[in-house]
């Protein structure tokens, strides 16, 4: 495509200045997915050493209490249910956003926070479960290494849950213009990334721990 | 579902051209359906083998925990995060295949080398003569 340039240039107009470029530049059409899509990866990096820590640690009991006889596994998979329906929830949201309705996304974004306050609710109760029986993250190995873990995980959920109120008070403040579109697209990123790593969580963590 | 998304998306960049280059990827309700019924059934299937005792052998039962677990991140990808390989010219597909190699090699690796260092390093393994060595002259001197 370069080259027919070059001569269609050269041909119209032999006097004129030669350009040495190409005409078009390669350049990502759109640099906030691709920056925020990198910071994502950049997290997938801290999941990856706690994930080996806990691979390392997740056995070292100290004579403690183990995974299987501490985990509860009917509540950690209504857990799951919950932060996987504020997935599809988010995506509602931006269906509804798509089609330029503002109280559709709001509706829909405010049943996602309710879904990932439910699932921070859980997990809240049950680190003090596991605390109230002596299970705390300074009892072994183990329980630190989950601790750091899930908190970490929860940690973030967290912190999606402020984003997603203060990003609905600018939703309803300015509605559905191109900065919130962006804004929405980087926290639709950021909610689907915390699924994909809950599926590390649940499997590896409890589902291998309960073994 | 991949043709009514096509032809959305092509109407979606005639429509606004460049108004709206940080709209991300154009989602679809069948896209989103798609992938909350897969991801309920890869959910459920592994709670279910762990909660009902269904496989004795725990090395088969990591291999199919972690094969199901490596199936929905995938799932979770394609119909939630839209990846595919054109996004970004690429780059995004790119910067995922890096994470993914890094992540598996410092998970591996880790796991690899502490699972030797363990047994490799154990107090028996080290020098199973030594307390006897250490006692042996007290008792024969006298």
């Amino acid at each position: 495509m370069s080259s027919t340039s070059i001569h269609h240039h050269s041909s119209a107009a032999a006097n004129a200045a030669r350009e040495y470029h190409l005409a078009e530049e390669p350049h990502p059409e759109n640099g906030t997915a691709l920056g925020f899509w990198l910071y994502l990866m950049s997290d997938c990096l801290i999941f990856a050493a706690l994930f080996a820590t806990w691979g390392v640690l997740g056995t070292s009991y100290a004579a403690g209490p183990t995974g299987k006889e501490l985990f509860d596994l009917p509540l950690v998979a209504i857990n799951t249910a919950f932060l996987l329906l504020s997935s599809i929830t988010f995506g509602f949201a931006m269906l509804q956003k798509q089609q330029n309705k503002l109280g559709g996304t709001l509706f829909w974004l405010a049943i996602t926070g309710l879904f990932g306050l439910a699932f921070l609710g859980v997990e809240l109760y049950e680190f003090s479960h596991f605390i109230h029986e002596g299970a705390g993250p300074t009892r072994s190995a183990f329980t630190s290494a989950f601790f750091t873990l899930v908190g970490t995980h929860g940690l973030h959920v967290t912190f999606g849950l402020i984003w997603l109120v203060v990003l609905m008070i600018q939703l309803s403040k300015h509605g559905i213009n191109p900065a919130n579109n962006r804004r929405l697209m980087c926290l639709s990123m950021f909610w689907h990334f915390l699924d994909v790593v809950w599926i590390g969580v649940f499997t590896f963590v409890y589902l291998m721990g309960a073994l | 579902m991949s043709a009514a998304a096509h032809n959305h998306a092509g109407h979606h960049h005639d429509d606004h051209s460049h108004d709206h280059h940080d709209d991300g990827p154009h989602s679809t309700f069948s896209g989103y359906m798609t992938g909350f019924i897969l991801s309920i059934i890869l959910t459920a299937i592994p709670f279910w083998l762990v909660m009902a005792d269904v496989i004795t052998n725990k090395k088969t039962a990591v291999l199919v925990l972690g094969a199901f677990a490596v199936v929905q991140i995938v799932v979770h990808m394609i119909c939630f995060l839209h990846m595919n390989g054109k996004i970004e010219g690429g780059w995004t597909l790119l910067s995922t295949i890096f994470t993914i190699i890094f992540v598996a090699i410092g998970i591996a690796g880790t796991l690899w080398v502490m699972f030797h260092m363990n047994t490799n390093m154990m107090p028996q393994h080290v020098s199973p003569e030594a307390p006897p060595a250490q006692s042996a002259p007290a008792t024969h001197t006298p």
